[in-house]
């Protein structure tokens, strides 16, 4: 994976340690995840529990969750920009369950037609994607359940 | 299951009291060098069925970076006009000639072509923008080379002769000859691209006013162009500002100088149509 080479050049070892994604037998490839009529995933991506700590700094990154771009989030005080393009996510795990929130992570437009949120685990259906992404999703299959699981702690 | 219009109230609030005040869309006045007033807000053309207002970038931009704007000693872009008005005398190429060979009425004939511009042309047979002149000039009339489209030198002289033209209404031609091209940079403006796999119009219409992590959402207009940004200090064109756009979200830009952005470029100066041209502007 060419984005995990890249962390591991540019960012410090132990940052990139966290970020590369266990790739285990149980991953589901972005255009086999099964999605319900109302866009939730029930199926765990990988089958490997998500880790919360991780997703928070994945949250934040500009280059992979970069949530903070529309979202704005009480629980991350230390960086000063939070967008506001899309709702807060305070309290988030009460309005949405984990299938739910696994949907909106994978593929946003499911649950919310039309929507402005990045679709973080697809890979195709792209209009003049950048070489360097082509075929790749934004965020790997592991990322997803890293950040679903820490915004499933947001609760009021 | 959310109730957007609260959210949304909810984590404006937030964001406020969180780290900085909002700036306002509907701001004060531009007005530069304490004469020449510009307008920076008007009723959207009929055209544009999404919005019932136009505002210039200008006003989405913070009290610093606009009053830089407000006096042409204060704006850096100024420097660039002045490289322009010694070029314009540079005797250049095979035929011996300056732009003032040519031109004898001086730079001031160009008054009011930055407001049409880009524009059908009948000789060209396409939409031409104002880098297309100047270069047919510096190839066909003086045989000089040909300038690159975000050379320096090519966003000095479009300040220049923009400049002309400061304080007049934007006002491109988008039926007849120049139609097809308009519906296509249209389509280009509302197609969603990129990894991230937004349009134009995601950001520049639905999204507008705004903060997108630390950036205030404009409209996206084009009338204040070529604008000087402080993040790379020089001169930007327009097609320079799409590329880089549509690199963000990630998309294979289209190139400079080519008919999908010529199109574009027609098709986003017309939803400016109304709004003073800047000039030189100033943005972040
Ligand atoms: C480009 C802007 C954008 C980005 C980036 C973005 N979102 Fe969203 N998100 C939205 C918008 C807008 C909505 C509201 C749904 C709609 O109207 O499309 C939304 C809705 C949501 C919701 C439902 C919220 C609720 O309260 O109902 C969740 C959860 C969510 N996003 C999580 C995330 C996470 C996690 C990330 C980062 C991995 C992220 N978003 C990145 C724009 C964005
Ligand atoms: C050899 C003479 C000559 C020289 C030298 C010359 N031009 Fe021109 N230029 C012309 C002519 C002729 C036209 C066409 C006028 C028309 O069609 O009305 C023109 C048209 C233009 C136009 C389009 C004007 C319009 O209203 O459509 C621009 C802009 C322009 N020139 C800029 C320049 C610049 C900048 C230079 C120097 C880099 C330059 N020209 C050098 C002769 C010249
Ligand atoms: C992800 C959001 C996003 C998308 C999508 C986007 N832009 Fe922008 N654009 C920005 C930001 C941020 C700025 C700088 C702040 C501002 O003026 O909005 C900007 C600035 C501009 C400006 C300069 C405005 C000025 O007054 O200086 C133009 C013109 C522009 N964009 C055109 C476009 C066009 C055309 C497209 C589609 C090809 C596009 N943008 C897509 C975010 C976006």
């Amino acid at each position: 994976m060419k984005r995990k080479a890249f962390l591991i050049i540019g960012v410090t070892a132990a940052f990139a340690a966290m970020a590369t994604a266990q790739t285990t037998a149980k991953t589901i490839i972005p255009d086999d995840v099964v999605f319900d009529e109302y866009g939730a995933v029930a199926m765990s991506l990988t089958g490997v529990a998500g880790d919360a700590a991780n997703g928070r700094k994945l949250f934040a990154n500009r280059k992979l969750g970069n949530c903070l771009a529309c979202h704005v989030n009480s629980e991350i005080t230390e960086q000063a920009f939070h967008g506001e393009v899309g709702p807060s996510l305070d309290g988030v795990a009460d309005r949405w369950n984990e299938a739910e929130l696994r949907g909106i992570l994978t593929n946003s437009k499911n649950t919310f037609e039309g929507s402005i949120m990045p679709s973080f685990y697809r890979t195709s259906g792209f209009t003049r994607p950048l070489e360097k992404f082509e075929g790749k999703s934004i965020l790997a299959a592991q990322d997803v359940e890293d950040i679903l699981a820490y915004i499933r702690t947001l609760t009021e | 299951m959310i109730k957007p219009n609260l959210q949304r109230v909810a984590s404006i609030v937030t964001v406020a009291a969180l780290t900085f005040s909002l700036n306002a869309a509907v701001a004060s006045d531009l007005v530069i060098n304490e004469e020449i007033s510009l307008t920076n807000e008007t009723a959207a053309p009929a055209h544009l069925e999404n919005l019932t207002t136009i505002y210039s970038g200008w006003n989405f931009r913070k009290s610093e970076t606009q009053s830089l704007q407000m006096d042409d000693f204060d704006n850096p872009g100024m420097i660039f006009v002045d490289q322009a008005i010694d070029q314009w005398n540079v005797v250049e190429g095979e035929a011996g000639k300056s732009c003032a060979a040519c031109h004898t009425g001086g730079v001031e004939e160009f008054a009011g072509l930055r407001a049409v511009l880009p524009r059908y042309d009948e000789e060209a047979g396409g939409i031409q923008s104002m880098e297309d002149y100047i270069n047919e000039c510096r190839t066909d009339r003086m045989q000089a080379d040909a300038w690159k489209w975000s050379e320096s030198k090519m966003t000095a002289m479009t300040a220049l002769i923009g400049l002309q033209s400061r304080g007049m209404p934007v006002n491109v031609a988008i039926d007849g000859d120049a139609a097809e091209a308009w519906e296509l940079g249209k389509e280009i403006y509302y197609q969603p691209v990129g990894q991230l796999d937004m349009a134009c119009a995601s950001c520049h219409e639905d999204n507008y006013n705004t903060y997108i992590r630390a950036d205030f959402l404009s409209q996206g207009q084009t009338n204040g162009f070529p604008a000087y940004r402080l993040k790379n200090a020089k001169l930007n064109s327009i097609h320079a500002r799409f590329k880089g756009c549509m690199k963000n979200i990630r998309a294979t830009p289209y190139k400079e100088g080519s008919d999908e952005f010529r199109a574009l470029e027609l098709y986003v100066a017309s939803r400016g149509n109304g709004l003073s041209v800047e000039g030189t502007s100033v943005r972040n």
